[in-house]
């Protein structure tokens, strides 16, 4: 029963990926990434991660794909379709190149994986790592900042002169 | 064979590669975005997928997901700030016309 969700998701989410690069119509293409998003949500819920599928949601399928399709919309009156530049042969080469090494080496490695059963709930032990001594207390902080900083960024770059 | 480590890791993978392909042979600024967003979701996979089977009893790679995920957002944010920007002055989305930092 997992193996077969499992399948039905790799490929709808691969399909969707392949949906994004592939269709002629930028806004179709938004609207297959926001699907690809939901997607790695499920994906996320069938590795025991029901936090990160809610942050998924909220945060991809919420907010960047609603930046993205508004991004599309400001400018799309100068672009039709969705093509590709010089670099199209040499990128598809590097590309399957790189899947061929990461697949070779990953199927042929020795993964050390433990049989215990994965934790769940997740959200209070995040929660606790999060915000808990001893835990990632400081990357949080930092993270604060940036955000602070990429939205000043944005807001300065946007500005009208 | 039963679905381990080694799927989760192969998926990750592909949408790697795909994501790659789109940044390298795009020509569409907004559609190079999308396909950077696609390569930080193959590596959160990646990273859930290690904490599930190699260290199920700790969150790590959750909690490095979850920093991926605001680092992504405020990406997208000026990234997008960015090329509306560019769009203003240049009329243009494309990046074979962005040689703005071409000396």
């Amino acid at each position: 029963m997992f193996d077969i969700v499992f399948w039905i998701l790799a490929l709808v989410t691969v399909g969707a990926a392949l949906a994004v690069v592939v269709l002629r119509d930028v806004f179709r293409a938004a609207l297959s990434l926001v699907l690809l998003f939901l997607t790695i949500a499920v994906i996320y819920i069938t590795l025991y991660a029901d936090f990160l599928a809610v942050v998924q949601v909220l945060i991809y399928v919420g907010a960047v794909s609603i930046l993205i399709i508004v991004a599309i919309m400001l400018t799309r009156d100068v672009w039709h379709g969705n093509p590709s530049g010089k670099l199209r042969i040499p990128a598809l080469v590097v590309s399957l190149l790189l899947l061929g090494t990461m697949v070779f080496t990953m199927i042929n490695t020795k993964w050390e994986t433990s049989g215990e059963p994965p934790m769940q709930p997740t959200t209070a032990a995040i929660g606790l790592s999060l915000f808990g001594g001893g835990g990632f207390i400081l990357p949080v902080e930092i993270t604060a900042v940036l955000l602070l900083a990429a939205v000043l960024g944005a807001i300065l770059l946007i500005r009208e002169k | 064979m039963s679905v381990g480590l080694e799927h989760y890791l192969v998926l990750s993978a592909v949408l790697f590669c795909i994501g790659l392909y789109g940044v390298l042979a795009k020509r569409n600024a907004v559609v190079i975005l999308m396909c950077i967003e696609i390569m930080l979701n193959a590596v959160n996979i990646a990273l859930v997928a290690f904490s599930r089977y190699v260290v199920p009893m700790f969150l790590t790679g959750q909690i490095f997901a979850i920093f991926v995920i605001v680092v992504a957002a405020a990406e997208a944010a000026v990234g997008i700030a960015i090329i509306i920007a560019i769009y203003r002055s240049r009329q243009s989305v494309d990046v074979d016309k962005f040689d703005l930092m071409k000396w």
